[in-house]
């Protein structure tokens, strides 16, 4: 029996993340007191199907609460945001003012989406970003009562696959983004000149390489158009921010820890840092909001906000939360990633971030069926398939393995290996706005 | 590396009713080179590699874009030094991408979710009519009674051969299974027997076709055959004879070792047996685990395109490579008490139905024949007893299983 | 599949499926052709909450995957099950 007075693990963050790493404490055998704490007033729940699904109306948004596990067994704190951590008192103070203590405390707050600025139009109505449960409804709704045109802002994977959906619909989309290509940061714009065709196939009006410099409204305050940077503008009551997210970082400040908008730092243990560098060995953290050594990167900082990250980091934080100060082992993980849009299973596995070379391996870009491998270095360091999932574990394999570039000759169904530049775009400033 | 000898050891028939301390033993060496230049792939993490590896090859023929002509008199004069069998028969298990995808693709179409789904209520009474037929006797062989006679039930109705035309083609089908296990391409009369196999079975195929063109039906073959839309065939005869054998095939030899080898499993662990009876609702999980402790086929072979490396082995260029399902299936490596059969277990990522692109196409029609037979057998058999353990094995190593199962029961119900 | 129009919202079942793993294999569409559906070449599209009738056809998709991508949870009234 749990002593009434225990502190016991609290997981901040009803997420995912937060979710599977709860489960995991569990199934590592802990079974003291166990508290999960979430802003929203949901359990928790699946975002992959809210920018497809649920915006195609074929879902609703409350059918993706996540399955979980019967031996869960947590007190839920919902509907309450964390505001401030006291880690010298190892208390959590929650928004209504309760104070939780913890033995141990696992973050896994997330990221949210970075909104259209208020200055510039933030306010108007039929504005909106895509993120939560509530952002998919609501946009379900608005795009229900047809709008005229949607504008997307921001051509990365929740402003592709909302074009795709609102196509779908048969409702009239322009999509704006700064770089030639859709997805030109994670993928490259050599392999986002297949999504541009599949957007112009799909009647996108697609406006690359320029930027929506303002929103303008009616006298009713809601949007009506957007002024670009070339000069044209776009008539849409319908405006989607698309322009990622930031990491759920603020109420950590404080806290005395390494947190800013682009992540909590945490050693290779998924343990959080505190200014001063050194590990909090109370405080962990996991899936979006994590920034942490990669090994497979040669230890560079990253935050993976992606799906597999958050259900496999989650888990190995449990993990180490409950072993011993010498017996917390080194998280690796390839990150992974699926998107479908335009009819197309996009799945993709490591960071292609400075890749020098990519090689077509598989199938052809014309085809819109293919397999890609990222190079840096001579080393394979990324892969990339369009409806050619089924060699991705091979490729994914040979990546963890740091083989060179490319990295599997000789295949079946391998005609002549492509090899080209990716075209990523130039890395961004750290004083460069994110949208528009 | 080491030379190892221990695979003609699991081909040894001495050795078929408990392959796997053998199996164990390879698995010392994740990849292990053969005497005969093969090597010999036997844990799981390796299998699991090399099934998405697209260097691994099932063509029989080296790929050299050669293009096909259509025609197996024509192809055959232009490699006149191939195994006749290997140019002539080339169904998709032998095939890769994108000829594999292509015939794959034809299949998949006729072998569709409905028609499969459609199947659950005569093989139910299939499976009625065949423990019926020993109602009064006091012991059955399961092979001769129900594995054997079942799938070849639904196979033929499925495909649109008529069943009376079976006992023709079941020697042609044994003989080609066959055929398929690494001793036979070695052995002169077994070849020429396979010759005649594959030449009596095309030409009744041929003919088939012909009257489903005439006059066809809902089954599969007339599916395959059918015109396309320019009023052409969308499948080549020539493919079209080799799917409609691979399937008619396929259907003879393995199903009966799953529906065999899940018995003889539950009438070891007695215990599941009567689980089994009182929920049949735990069938799927029990078939599951069948399908990895006591895998219908225990390998296939195919070959390096090019240089592998896998569990810190090189695999040479050419080299033919036996992916070893049945012992992935027991690797403690990835299953706890892997030689436990245990239907409860989780996370059951078996190989019973091999894995990649060559995926069994009839997995979701074997889990239904094997389920109903067993729930049926299960409800049905009264204190079912086996009459010799082990039983008599078939001579194949890789369509692995008993060649007869004799069961004494107190009756039918 | 045709989703269901309204859900019973007493007894409802919660299924996950891991798209990293999926390989398309479409052995749930054979097991549970109300819940699970491939698109286009390898899209598989399911119902993360589909009515409790489909509990026992789901149970055979989680045991038929051959790379164990699905979770499913049935929670009833008075128990809670996972596989």
């Amino acid at each position: 029996m749990t002593p009434p007075d225990q502190a016991g693990i609290v997981v901040v963050g009803a997420s995912l993340a937060g979710l599977r790493g709860a489960e995991a404490l569990r199934r590592h055998g802990y079974d003291g007191r166990l508290t999960i704490v979430g802003d929203e007033a949901y359990l928790p729940y699946d975002r992959p199907p809210l920018s497809k699904h649920v915006l195609a109306g074929e879902l609703t948004a409350d059918a993706t609460t996540l399955p979980q596990s019967p031996s869960l067994r947590a007190e839920w704190r919902l509907g309450q945001a964390a505001v401030a951590l006291d880690r010298a008192a190892r208390n959590l103070h929650l928004a209504d003012g309760a104070v939780l203590p913890y033995d141990k405390l696992l973050i896994a707050t997330g990221a949210q989406a970075r909104p259209w600025p208020a200055g510039s139009g933030g306010t108007l109505s039929g504005v909106f970003t895509l993120r939560g449960r509530d952002d998919a409804a609501r946009l379900r709704v608005a795009l229900e009562r047809r709008p005229r045109r949607v504008l997307i802002v921001g051509g990365g994977l929740i402003g592709c696959e909302a074009a795709s959906c609102c196509r779908d619909l048969g409702v009239p989309v322009t999509l704006v983004d700064p770089n030639a290509t859709p997805l030109a940061r994670s993928l490259g714009t050599l392999i986002g000149g297949v999504i541009v065709e599949c957007l112009r196939a799909a009647g996108v009006d697609f406006r690359p390489g320029t930027q929506v410099l303002g929103l303008e409204g009616d006298a009713e305050g809601r949007v009506t158009r957007a002024r670009l940077r070339d000069g044209s503008t776009i008539e849409a009551d319908l405006v989607i921010a698309a322009l990622g997210a930031t990491r759920a970082t603020a109420w950590l400040a404080g806290a005395g820890l390494l947190a800013d908008s682009s992540g909590l730092t945490c050693d290779g243990a998924c343990r959080a840092l505190a200014s001063d560098g050194s590990a909090d060995s109370a405080v962990y953290a996991a899936g979006d909001v994590a920034r942490w050594p990669i090994p497979l990167y040669g230890g560079r900082l990253v935050s993976v906000e992606h799906w597999g990250n958050a259900v496999e980091q989650a888990a190995h934080a449990a993990r180490n939360m409950l072993a011993a100060a010498h017996d917390q082992r080194p998280y690796d993980h390839l990150p992974a990633f699926w998107s479908s849009q335009f009819g197309i299973n996009i799945k993709a596995v490591g960071l292609s971030e400075g890749a020098d070379s990519l090689a077509v391996v598989h199938g052809s870009r014309a085809s819109r069926r293919f397999l890609a491998v990222y190079g840096r270095q001579g080393r394979s360091i990324a892969a990339v398939s369009f409806d050619q999932a089924r060699w991705l574990p091979a490729y994914a394999d040979a990546i963890a393995a740091g083989c060179p570039f490319p990295p599997i000759l000789d295949a079946t169904d391998q005609i002549r290996i492509e090899t080209l530049a990716p075209g990523f775009p130039p890395p961004r400033r750290s004083d460069e706005a994110h949208h528009g | 590396m080491a030379e190892d000898t221990l695979f003609a050891e699991v081909l040894d028939q001495a050795n078929r009713s408990d392959p796997y301390p053998i199996y164990a033993r390879l698995r010392a060496n994740p990849v292990s080179r053969q005497r005969d230049g093969s090597f010999v792939v036997s844990t799981h993490a390796a299998i699991r590699s090399l099934i998405f590896d697209p260097r691994l090859s099932s063509e029989d023929l080296p790929p050299s874009h050669r293009p096909r002509t259509g025609n197996p008199l024509k192809d055959w004069l232009l490699n006149p030094i191939k195994d006749r069998i290997a140019t002539a028969h080339r169904p998709l298990i032998f095939r890769d991408p994108p000829d594999h995808d292509t015939l794959r693709g034809f299949v998949m179409r006729e072998f569709s979710v409905p028609r499969v789904r459609a199947l659950h209520e005569p093989v139910g009474r299939e499976v009625d009519r065949l423990i019926d037929a020993c109602l009064g006797r006091d012991q059955v062989c399961l092979v001769e009674d129900l594995s054997y006679p079942l799938p070849v039930a639904v196979i033929c109705d499925l495909l649109g051969v008529p069943e009376t035309d079976e006992p023709q083609f079941q020697a042609w089908a044994t003989q080609l299974a066959t055929a398929l296990e690494p001793d036979a391409r070695h052995d002169e009369a077994s070849r020429h027997k396979t010759v005649a196999a594959f030449d009596a079975i095309s030409a009744y195929m041929r003919n088939l076709i012909r009257q489903k063109r005439r006059n066809p039906g809902a089954d599969m073959i007339s599916g395959l055959a059918a015109s396309g839309p320019q009023g052409k065939p969308v499948m080549s005869d020539f493919d079209l004879i080799s799917t409609a054998i691979l399937l008619l095939v396929a259907g003879h030899e393995t199903t009966v070792n799953l529906i065999t080898n899940g018995m003889l499993t539950l009438l070891r662990h007695p215990e599941e047996l009567e689980r089994l009876r009182a929920d049949p609702e735990r069938a799927p999980r029990v078939i599951e685990e069948v399908l990895r402790y006591e895998p219908p086929v225990h390998f296939r072979t195919r070959k390096a395109l090019g240089t592998i490396t896998v569990a810190g082995q090189t695999i040479p260029k050419g080299a033919p490579v036996i992916l070893l399902f049945a012992s992935g299936n027991r690797d403690p490596a990835r299953f706890a008490d892997p030689d436990r059969f245990d239907p409860d277990r989780e996370d059951n990522q078996h190989f019973g139905f091999g894995g990649g692109l060559h995926y069994c196409v009839g997995a979701p029609l074997a889990r239904i024949e094997a389920e109903i037979a067993l729930v049926a057998l299960c409800r049905r058999l009264v204190r079912p007893r086996l009459m010799a353990d082990p039983p008599p094995y078939r001579t194949g190593a890789s369509l692995r299983g008993p060649e007869r199962l004799g069961i004494h029961i107190d009756g039918i119900v | 599949m045709d989703l269901p129009s309204d859900r019973d919202p007493t007894a409802s079942l919660r299924v996950v499926v891991d798209l990293n793993r999926c390989q398309g294999y479409a052995q749930c569409c054979y097991a549970a052709p109300g819940s699970f559906a491939l698109r286009g070449h390898e899209i598989l599209f399911y119902d993360p909450a589909p009515p409790a009738a489909h509990r026992g056809e789901i149970e055979r998709a989680v045991q038929a995957c051959p790379v164990r991508a699905i979770s499913l949870q049935a929670v009833t009234a008075d128990r809670v099950d996972t596989q």
